[in-house]
């Protein structure tokens, strides 16, 4: 069963990021790759993505004459998806040890703040958005 | 360069959607199927998925005597990411133009559009 | 996915037979276009039956064979819709024996689909698609894994590709002379961009995708063995392989990026930098200073050095001086920059940077902050460089030159 694992955060959280010590970047880079890795050495993985800043998130709406309306206007509070990994497991508790592991990334001041990741079963089979 | 179309909803929005009537919940599967057909056709699709609703979600906090530390979510009024796609197009204009197009197949609703994060990197 | 692209022994035979085969078969059946499909099904054939059976004595006339028989087997399943009598005519006319396939074989062929291939009226990531197919012999999902596609979309890519070829009517034939030389930069153009996509996704091992990188130059040796005299192919063969030279120094232990000056130089290929001094040095002879051949220069000009602060920066400004007024850019304007700080003084650099505060062109502006961030660094003004360090790695989307901006950041902050 495949799931996906989200990782997310407000402005003020990629703001906080963006600050982090050397160290702690490291340390995080570190572990990322090593988490990716085992994904990928237990044969689980199936994709992961980063995603850009919000800075640069754009909003898109149809509009009249079928030209997009873009703008990019969020509110403070907005929690933006910052990246996620795919996973193909067995149960939805392997799911949630991977995310529990995933949870425990080493963040400012090098110490694990138990980053909240959000676990939700993908729809598998065909290709469409089945809502 | 790839990008990312992500549709969110609220848990009342998907309610809401539910109680469509049944012809047109088709009706908009059909669309959003043509316009990935468009999409493979034209060589822009990358991936597409859907996500299983917000009730079946959980948010994990590390683990505690080995045991994850899991959450149900959220406020009614929390948005959740009901499913993407990730499309590779030349410029930000096209990327928006199909943001577009996916929204006006779904009710008008607002479609973020995000530049995807990379491996590679073009300096020296 | 194998890493290197020869690790199968008749790979590299078959990619070089490739283009050939395709020629002869697109030229006997006069459709470019459905000969390509063919002819990448003859080779995913000897890719299956090869390791098997031994690699045929005649391996090209065995390719040859295939791929006509697929053609004709496909024009039969057309035909049979059709009126017979027109059915025996095509047939008996399509019907060549090998040998006289093989006699009509150009060996322009491979020039000839390049041209097709690159022409400019295709879009870049079509004409790359294309090319690597069809005079590359890669497979589809070789292509697709190199860039992050599905196999899907990349065949529809090249299927859509073909028929804007077929659309445009173009014949199986070389531009006319008069022509050739206005059509070559198209040509060199993608081999470039093949190379840059190969060479900028060669940071880590983190994905195991096809080496573009090596793929580009072993085009562009093949282009310059077809036009051995034609000087800006040579410099773009130079520009490539001393690029290429560097990139073993350019990822660190832990695949974190390691800018120029503080590369590990004996980590440098010195075999590939000899071969492209080389081959500028012959070009340069020639007396044309177009774009690759400046870039080329530049390129020498940093792997001569055998120390970052050896290298030869008056050298290099005096080439991005040129470079500014041969192909004038905002990429040109900030790397011109950078050598004037150099050797003026970062002062200099700040201001040649204003000039493009107000460029619409500098799409991606990151790099914009992260060159003002290194130069306002040396100036000593530490908390603006912090800024414009931050505010580059907030716009790149590169993960190696977010974290490599964001260190950078930390660093002057102290951290």
């Amino acid at each position: 069963m495949k799931y996906i694992l989200m990782m997310n955060g407000k402005r003020s959280d990629f703001e906080g990021y963006a600050k982090w010590s050397k160290e702690d970047l490291r340390a995080n880079v570190a572990f990322m790759r090593t988490f990716s890795k085992e994904l990928k050495d237990s044969g689980v993985f199936v994709s992961t993505e980063g995603l850009g800043w919000p800075s640069e998130a754009k909003l898109v709406r149809a509009g009249q004459n079928g030209e997009p309306i873009t703008d990019g206007v969020f509110p403070e509070s907005k929690e933006f998806l910052a990246g996620y990994w795919i996973i193909d497991v067995e149960s939805p508790e392997q799911a949630y040890r991977i995310a529990a592991r995933a949870s425990k990334a080493p963040g400012a001041g090098g110490k694990s703040a138990n980053m909240p990741i959000e676990v939700r079963p993908v729809l598998s089979g065909h290709t469409d958005l089945g809502l | 360069m790839k990008y990312i179309l992500l549709m969110s909803g609220t848990r009342a929005g998907v309610e809401a959607y539910h109680a469509w009537p049944k012809q047109d919940i088709e009706a908009h599967m059909a669309v959003l199927h043509r316009i990935n057909q468009d999409l493979t056709e034209s060589g822009e699709f990358v991936a597409t998925q859907g996500l299983a609703e917000p009730k079946e979600a959980k948010v994990v906090r590390g683990e505690k005597n080995g045991v994850p530390v899991t959450d149900g979510i959220f406020p009614e009024s929390k948005e959740f990411l009901l499913g993407y796609w990730i499309v590779d197009v030349p410029n930000a204009e096209r990327a928006y133009a199909i943001a577009g197009r996916i929204s006006a197949a779904s009710v008008n609703m607002p479609i973020e559009v995000r530049q995807l994060a990379t491996h590679e990197a073009k300096s020296r | 996915m194998a890493d290197h692209p020869y690790d199968v022994p008749f790979e590299h035979l078959l990619r070089e037979l490739a283009p050939q085969v395709l020629g002869a078969v697109a030229r006997r059946f006069r459709d470019f276009s459905s000969a390509e499909d063919a002819v990448q099904e003859a080779m995913i054939a000897a890719f299956t039956q090869w390791p098997q059976e031994g690699v045929p004595e005649n391996p090209r006339g065995w390719l040859i064979q295939v791929a006509c028989r697929r053609m004709t087997d496909q024009m039969r399943s057309e035909i049979a819709r059709r009126e017979r009598e027109t059915a025996v005519a095509t047939e008996a006319e399509n019907m060549a024996s090998l040998l006289e396939i093989e006699a009509d074989m150009d060996p322009d062929d491979t020039l000839i689909l390049l041209f097709m291939c690159c022409h400019p009226a295709l879009t870049p990531s079509s004409a790359i698609a294309l090319t690597l197919r069809a005079v590359g012999g890669l497979t589809t999902a070789e292509i697709a894994n190199a860039f992050l596609v599905p196999e899907a979309t990349m065949a529809q890519r090249i299927s859509r590709t073909k028929q804007n070829i077929k659309a445009s009517g173009a014949p199986f034939r070389l531009p006319p002379p008069h022509e050739r030389v206005g059509r070559l930069p198209a040509v060199l153009h993608v081999l470039y961009l093949i190379f840059s996509e190969g060479y900028a996704s060669s940071i880590g091992s983190h994905l195991q995708r096809f080496d573009l990188a090596r793929e580009a130059i072993r085009l562009t040796r093949t282009t310059k063995t077809l036009l051995p005299d034609n000087a800006e192919v040579a410099a773009l063969l130079a520009l490539m392989l001393l690029t290429d030279a560097r990139r073993a120094a350019r990822t660190g232990p832990d695949e974190e990026l390691i800018p120029l000056d503080k590369q590990d130089r004996s980590l440098w290929d010195r075999v590939e930098i000899t071969e492209g001094i080389e081959l500028l040095t012959a070009a340069l002879a020639k007396g044309s200073v177009g774009l690759y051949q400046l870039q080329a220069a530049i390129a020498a000009v940093h792997d001569e050095a055998e120390r970052a602060e050896d290298t030869d920066w008056p050298q290099i400004l005096a080439l991005y001086e040129l470079l500014k007024r041969v192909s004038p850019g905002p990429m040109v304007t900030l790397n011109h920059a950078i050598a004037a700080a150099m050797v003026h003084g970062p002062a200099e650099g700040l201001q040649l940077l204003r000039a493009l505060d107000t460029d619409p062109r500098l799409a991606s502006h990151y790099r914009l902050d992260a060159v003002r961030a290194h130069l306002l660094e040396q100036t000593g003004d530490n908390e603006a460089a912090i800024k414009h360090y931050r505010l580059a790695a907030a716009g790149t989307t590169s993960i190696p030159e977010r974290i490599y901006l964001m260190t950078q950041a930390a660093r002057l902050a102290g951290n």
